[in-house]
């Protein structure tokens, strides 16, 4: 499967910053995005996962419209997972809003069972990560876009999570497009590295 | 930091400022039951003219009427009748709040239609509206709750409008949208429980404004009927008898009514404090 953009182009009151961007991204890859701050990468993870609706272009996955209504295909991991939480849900509640993962996948993930009952800013950002990846990662999803999504995690934290990351969507053939600062990073774990400034033709 | 106000100061120094504050709700919610309950279970008022017209004593501790009826017992009378009527009132009232500001969230027309109907009825002076919908429903208990809700709608509404605006806005909710959740669902699931310690305050604090401006219109002849003891009745018929020297008809009263309502500005105060996170820390 691949999920394709073609000739996006956005603005925020009249200030361009996405002009015919084009990209795909196959369900087997790992793409990486790399570009610096207030380039617009956040903006076309937008666009692509569909949470920003008036762009110019369009985004396609094998060649068809994204359907908007129902569970979206195109799942995006933000960069702060406690903004992504509502304050007044247990942490099982946030999890099952999604769906209900299996018992090994929450062990992949390093959930442990009494964080179930806990209100989310009772958890650290590392914690709350993993119930935010572990959302997008649902049997539905086709492609996941991760913006940013270890940039406040440690080293180790970080290995942990994109390695389970990687090997769930590896099994279950679903791409993902990881967007970050780390050069470093992104060239260990990605098939293909892209450069913002590359595609965006501002 | 803000000053503390008198009622944490002196007598209970020793607890910390949350046990205070629950200890101030639990002691005015009594103090505000016990005169509900007190008041609803006077039934017969007795009229004896032989004691008519008597200034406070150990006997009659507010006096008695130009019919002898005792006024402590009517003030109690009037006052849980007060508390029914704002009860009522401020209950309507947020719900009305709670609809309208849910509406304002669902499309850009309603949103620009709800805002045009805070300003319409923000700009006409509170106790007209008031009156026009007491007598336009026929007065009586149920015309003042009416008039009363009806006209104290507005503030809750704008602060519920502009809370679901944010929280729409929150990723979150645009979280759960490509989840493929209905705005049916969100509204009740991610909305509803971050605005209902809104709605709780909001709705407490429109009690003494309900309170006040039930006394008020029937003070003014637009709200209960004469044959009920309300407040507003006992100070508008006092008003023929303050002239020949009876102070005690509408001191008491009064004075009764005032501390009613600085009760329940207190419990809405207190309880605002306790769940607004944003004020958890004074």
């Amino acid at each position: 499967m691949e999920l394709k953009a073609e000739n996006i182009t956005f603005s925020y009151n009249k200030r361009p910053i996405l002009k015919d961007v084009t990209l795909s991204l196959e369900s087997n890859q790992i793409v990486g995005l790399i570009g610096d701050s207030g380039s617009g990468k956040s903006t076309l993870c937008k666009i692509l996962s569909g949470h920003i609706p008036n762009y110019k272009g369009n985004v396609r996955i094998e060649g068809k419209e994204i359907e908007q209504k129902g569970f979206y295909p195109v799942q995006l991991i933000f960069q702060h997972p406690e903004k992504t939480m509502n304050p007044k849900w247990k942490m099982e509640k946030v999890l099952k809003e999604s769906w209900n993962p299996p018992q090994e996948l929450k062990d992949t993930f390093g959930l442990k069972e009494n964080w179930m009952n806990r209100w989310p800013n009772e958890l650290s950002g590392g914690e709350l990560q993993r119930f935010s990846i572990l959302r997008a990662i649902n049997p539905n999803t086709k492609f996941i876009i991760a913006d940013e999504i270890s940039t406040m995690l440690d080293a180790v934290t970080q290995v942990q999570i994109w390695e389970a990351l990687i090997n769930h969507c590896k099994a279950n053939n679903i791409g993902i497009l990881a967007v970050s600062h780390d050069i470093k990073l992104l060239d260990v774990i990605c098939d293909e590295v892209l450069y913002f400034d590359e595609i965006n033709h501002i | 930091m803000s000053e503390n106000p008198w009622y944490n100061k002196g007598l209970f120094s020793s607890l910390n400022l949350r046990e205070k504050t629950l200890l101030t709700i639990a002691l005015t919610g009594l103090v505000l039951v016990v005169i509900f309950i007190c008041g609803t279970m006077i039934n017969n008022i007795p009229t004896n003219f032989d004691t008519k017209m008597q200034a406070p004593s150990f006997v009659h501790i507010f006096g008695t009427d130009w019919m002898g009826r005792d006024m402590f017992f009517r003030t109690i009378k009037g006052l849980s009748l007060s508390i029914i009527i704002g009860l009522g009132a401020s209950i309507i009232s947020s719900i009305i709040a709670t609809i309208l500001a849910f509406l304002a969230s669902s499309n850009k027309y309603l949103d620009s239609f709800v805002s045009w109907l805070i300003d319409l009825f923000a700009s006409i002076p509170h106790i007209l509206l008031i009156m026009m919908i007491s007598i336009a429903l026929g007065k009586g208990a149920f015309g003042v709750i009416m008039a009363v809700a009806f006209s104290h709608w507005v503030n809750l509404t704008r602060v519920l409008r502009a809370e679901v605006l944010q929280i729409n806005t929150s990723e979150y909710v645009a979280l759960s949208n490509k989840f493929g959740k209905s705005k049916f669902w969100i509204a009740k699931e991610h909305i509803l429980p971050l605005i209902l310690s809104q709605i709780f305050v909001g709705t407490l604090l429109v009690f003494p404004h309900a309170i006040m401006h039930e006394s008020s219109v029937t003070f003014l002849g637009f709200g209960l009927s004469p044959h009920e003891p309300a407040i507003g009745i006992i100070l508008s018929e006092s008003m023929s008898y303050l002239a020949m020297g009876a102070w005690w008809l509408a001191f008491f009263p009064g004075l009764a009514l005032l501390i009613v309502v600085l009760l329940f500005d207190i419990i809405g105060d207190n309880l605002k404090r306790l769940l607004d996170p944003r004020e958890a820390n004074n």
